[in-house]
């Protein structure tokens, strides 16, 4: 008796001490979707995959609608006290969250060598939004740079050859004004060139200012240079693609539809995301191609999209967990993968390495155009207190866009208000 | 009873809802006014008085004005024009027409379905070249407009939306109180061969006046307080152009969290519901038998 | 209903149901682009498949079972907590003479014209503080009291008959027995009346609890709707109207069944 009661007594212990080591640290992590498809479900598949393969972490991932109602939810909650583990997050968004001291560099959790191996294995241009003061504040996870993607029987239907894309922007002029069609009445029924400009336009407009030779901000965050007369030119240019060429839409133009349009068959070219790229392949019913945007006079694009952050008031156990996660979701066969289902670009060149990502790229070269356009890529505009002075900037290019101002008000009136706002950063 | 013993009843039934009243309503509000004179408190810099600075910067930053004007025209063309149409459904759903049924669940649908599920509608509606207005439009040989992303649609666009969801709420009001006028009234006018539109403006609207002030006051305090579209729809733009003031406070509160402001911003918003209250105060005082 | 409704003239009954069909175009829309496929959303072929995947695909992309479960919650825990405290409220106004009484009553109207929403930042730093943010509970504490219901109450309880009261105090029943047995019954049609009105207004609220909640579990559906259709995604009308119609359709199809009940609890409500 005395034997088996000793026994029930250890065989609890035993119990108790392996569910105290069972024991799941919770990961809550925060992921906008920005891109059409099926996202949603391919991170909860890959949160079940890793929670699989490492049973001591529970990722709960929860899905928190746009980059920019992500930021305020993780905000809220961090002001709160109560802040997720981690979060996919705008790359721009960097300077606001260490400036609320909400985030963990991740160079707090480098401890090996392989570690310092795999902060090193990412794209340079992908890691310039998430670095500064000496850090690295997030890496990148769903980056993406703006492509142009054009209709081929469009292009067939107007006399040009449908693998031949405008590779300036004179030729963006000349081939939008053939793609321009009308019907009866004189009222366009497709556009030759589409660039939305709702929302964010600014990071649309980064392409233009880019291949003009502008730069809008600093690399501190406390600087920008909106009235730069090469900034003001680039954005002459996209509001003259409506007013003076006619081949543009008039207005702002709604950048949720614009894929929509373009499968519609109501605008021959557009700028969009490269993350919308396996939504298009998979919903037009036409051929298509992707392309780097056309070059001024240097080609270039923004980079985008977001990287992975770490939030400091979470649990130490919880931020190992998380850098456990970030590192498992970069992993080259994972961001191959990953790129293959969105089109967002691979985060490190040895994805394009992986059998995975060199087979879909033979079939569907598109998925390479936005990687090769890299060295041709500049930070994405971030600043301290991004969001107002990014509004700034955004409230200017719609102005101009809509014909209120003229570019070179708006840009003025854009550059006097982030001043104002920056001051307080410019020790 | 006791006059010490029924005071403390009396103000012990009403603690529980005063807890939360003076809680969520009145102290905010006077902690509000009170925080608008103070600076945002940032990691590693504390709240200081700043005086009136918060309401300078405000009158000095173009957005607000142009909030608080939009919020003045929505007001202005929401309104009227819901009131109107209210009327109009209630005389319709309570005269004998065909499918009164259908007209009233038609009419009052708006209201029971959340702005959220209706916006991305609403967007479809909207849209440039295939949306439904503009295929509507096209038909009838016009050119398709850009009804969210012209700075001079955008706001008439939204006031549609508000006005849609609002009419038939109001109508219930009307038609409870149409209702309750006696048929003598209209039995007398058949008499004397008045027309339907005399009937109308002599007889039925004084007698609706309560309603239209009841009514009018809820919309007044709802210009102010639908955002509901604008946050799915338009987000404030093109360049402010869609912009109401509730709304730049929550962009001001919860996307720059920039709480002095905000609060500065909310005390324009009190202000302007505490003139709604006056309003109504004295042309209540003025009409005693409504009570 | 009613008898004395004026014949309407052709062209007033033309005009009703222009008016009608306009108003009610949304729905229709959100119909035909719910149960047809994505590529037909925005054309009318009237041979296009009918198809209920989108409903299915709609379900699957969001945790609508959640997010509907979250807003029952809400709703019902807001309306209980409303019926108590403000009948004992009304009870208070109605029944007592007692100094600061109109004072009292003036603080109750203010919140008529000042809701919650308007006061937003500073309730959300109360919440914080109470360390509620992101829970159901703290979504529904501002609205617990509502001078709505206050106001209404009173006015029901004023027109109880003296007489009933005194039968059952001379009983010897207690301040609280009467309000029990006599107020309280004779009140139901108020009662019923705000209640629609409350949950009608609750369940589509959306900035407050948007503020509040940020996780699956405390999200209501408005919240969780708003998440799953924003636009940056690429909107796709089919799948956001068949998520759409899944959302408002209890509602929808309790105001259907009950359509009279509904109409004659507004107007009740509207009636001071």
């Amino acid at each position: 008796m005395k034997q088996i009661l000793s026994r029930m007594v250890l065989l609890t212990a035993g119990l108790c001490t392996s569910a105290a080591v069972l024991a799941k640290t919770d990961i809550s992590f925060y992921f906008p979707v920005a891109v059409g498809g099926p996202i949603t479900k391919t991170i909860d598949q890959y949160a079940a995959d890793f929670n699989k393969e490492n049973p001591d972490y529970n990722v709960v991932p929860v899905y928190s609608g746009t980059y920019q109602e992500t930021i305020v939810k993780v905000l809220t909650a961090h002001k709160s006290g109560k802040p997720p583990t981690a979060a996919i997050l705008l790359s721009t968004d960097t300077f606001t969250l260490a400036d609320e001291d909400a985030i963990s560099p991740i160079d707090n959790f480098v401890k090996t060598d392989a570690d310092r191996e795999w902060m090193k294995s990412f794209f340079p241009a992908f890691m310039l939004n998430g670095q500064f003061g000496n850090k690295t504040w997030g890496v990148p996870f769903q980056r993406s740079t703006v492509v142009l993607y054009w209709n081929k029987e469009a292009f067939k239907e107007a006399g040009l050859d449908p693998n031949t894309p405008p590779k300036n922007w004179a030729e963006t002029i000349s081939m939008g004004q053939k793609l321009t069609k009308k019907d009866a009445s004189g009222n366009v029924t497709q556009w030759g060139i589409q660039v939305p400009s709702s929302g964010f336009p600014y990071w649309l407009f980064q392409g233009f200012s880019t291949q003009s030779g502008g730069i809008l901000a600093n690399a501190e965050g406390n600087r920008v240079q909106y009235d730069d007369p090469k900034v003001v030119q680039a954005l002459s240019y996209w509001v003259d693609l409506s007013k003076k060429h006619g081949i543009h839409p008039p207005g702002v133009v709604e950048w949720g539809t614009t894929p929509r349009d373009f499968m519609e068959k109501k605008a021959a070219m557009i700028w969009t995301t490269t993350g919308n790229l396996t939504n298009i392949r998979t919903n037009a019913k036409f051929d298509f191609g992707v392309a780097m945007l056309p070059a001024g006079e240097r080609a270039g694009s923004p980079t985008g999209g977001g990287n992975f952050f770490i939030f400091k008031k979470a649990a130490a156990a919880e931020q190992e967990g998380a850098y456990k996660f970030a590192k498992w979701l970069t992993q080259p066969e994972r961001a191959a993968q990953w790129s293959i289902d969105t089109g967002y670009v691979a985060v490190s060149p040895a994805a394009y390495e992986t059998p995975a990502l060199k087979k879909y790229a033979a079939e569907f070269p598109p998925a390479l155009v936005a990687r090769d356009q890299l060295p041709f890529a500049v930070a994405e505009l971030s600043t301290h207190d991004n969001q107002r002075v990014t509004k700034a900037l955004n409230d200017g290019l719609q102005a101009a866009l809509t014909g209120t101002k003229t570019p070179e008000q708006a840009m003025k009136d854009a550059q006097a208000e982030a001043t104002r706002l920056l001051r307080p950063f410019q020790k | 009873m006791h006059t010490a013993r029924r005071h403390l009843y009396a103000y012990l039934l009403l603690l529980p809802a005063f807890v939360f009243l003076v809680g969520f309503t009145h102290y905010p509000a006077v902690a509000t006014l009170l925080d608008s004179l103070m600076s945002t408190p940032r990691a590693g810099r504390a709240s200081v008085f700043v005086g009136l600075d918060n309401y300078q910067g405000m009158i000095e930053d173009p957005i607000f004005w142009k909030s608080l004007i939009n919020n003045l025209w929505f007001a202005l063309a929401t309104i009227p024009v819901s009131i109107a149409l209210s009327i109009g459904m209630a005389l319709w759903v309570n005269d004998k027409i065909a499918g009164r049924q259908f007209l009233r669940l038609s009419y009052f649908l708006p209201t029971i379905l959340p702005m959220i599920a209706v916006a991305n509608i609403w967007i479809f509606f909207y849209t440039p070249g295939y949306g439904l207005i503009n295929q509507v439009l096209q038909v009838f040989g016009f050119a398709s407009q850009n009804w969210l992303g012209d700075p001079n649609l955008v706001l008439g666009s939204i006031i549609m939306v508000a006005i849609w969801k609002e009419a038939g709420f109001f109508m219930i009001f009307y038609l409870a109180a149409l209702q309750t006028l006696s048929p003598s009234y209209q039995e007398a006018a058949q008499i004397e061969g008045a027309s339907r539109w005399y009937f109308f403006r002599r007889i039925q609207w004084p007698l609706l006046m309560p309603t239209t002030i009841f009514v009018l006051v809820n919309a007044l305090i709802n210009a102010f307080r639908m955002v509901d579209h604008i946050i799915v729809m338009t987000k404030g733009g093109p360049d402010n152009a869609s912009s109401l003031l509730l709304f730049y406070l929550y962009e001001v509160g919860f996307k720059f969290w920039d709480q002095g402001y905000a609060s500065a911003l909310t005390a324009v918003l009190l202000a302007l519901l505490a003139i709604v209250g006056l309003v109504q105060f004295f042309v209540l005082d003025r009409r005693t038998h409504y009570r | 209903m009613n008898s004395q409704g004026i014949q309407a003239g052709l062209l007033s009954t033309l005009g009703a149901w222009v008016l009608a069909l306009l108003w009610i175009t949304p729905l229709l829309y959100a119909c035909w682009a719910a149960f047809h496929p994505s590529e037909f959303a925005t054309k009318w072929v009237l041979t296009a498949p009918l198809t209920l995947d989108n409903f299915r695909a709609a379900w699957e992309a969001a945790p609508f079972a959640r997010y509907f479960l979250n807003t029952t919650l809400l709703v019902a825990t807001i309306l209980c907590m409303q019926l108590l405290l403000c009948t004992l409220a009304a009870y208070a106004f109605a029944r007592y003479e007692f100094c600061g009484k109109s004072v009292m009553f003036s603080l109750v109207l203010i919140q008529l014209m000042i809701m919650p929403e308007i006061l937003i930042v500073r309730n959300y730093q109360t919440l914080t503080k109470l360390g509620l943010v992101d829970t159901l509970f703290g979504i529904g504490l501002p609205y617990f009291a509502s001078a709505f219901a206050i106001f209404l109450l009173r006015q029901t309880f004023r027109t109880i008959p003296k007489e009933l009261v005194e039968a059952a105090e001379m009983e010897g029943a207690s301040a609280l027995q009467v309000l029990r047995h006599v107020y309280i019954p004779l009140a139901k049609p108020v009662y019923l009346a705000f209640s629609l009105v409350s949950v009608s207004y609750h369940w589509n609220n959306f900035l407050w609890p948007l503020v509040v909640s940020n996780s699956v579990e405390s999200r209501p559906l408005t919240v969780g709707l708003q998440v799953f259709s924003s636009t940056d995604q690429g909107i796709d009308w089919s799948i956001i109207t068949a998520a759409t119609l899944l959302t408002s359709g209890p509602l929808l199809i309790g105001f259907l069944i009950f359509q009279r009940q509904f109409v004659q609890s507004f107007m009740r409500a509207g009636i001071k």
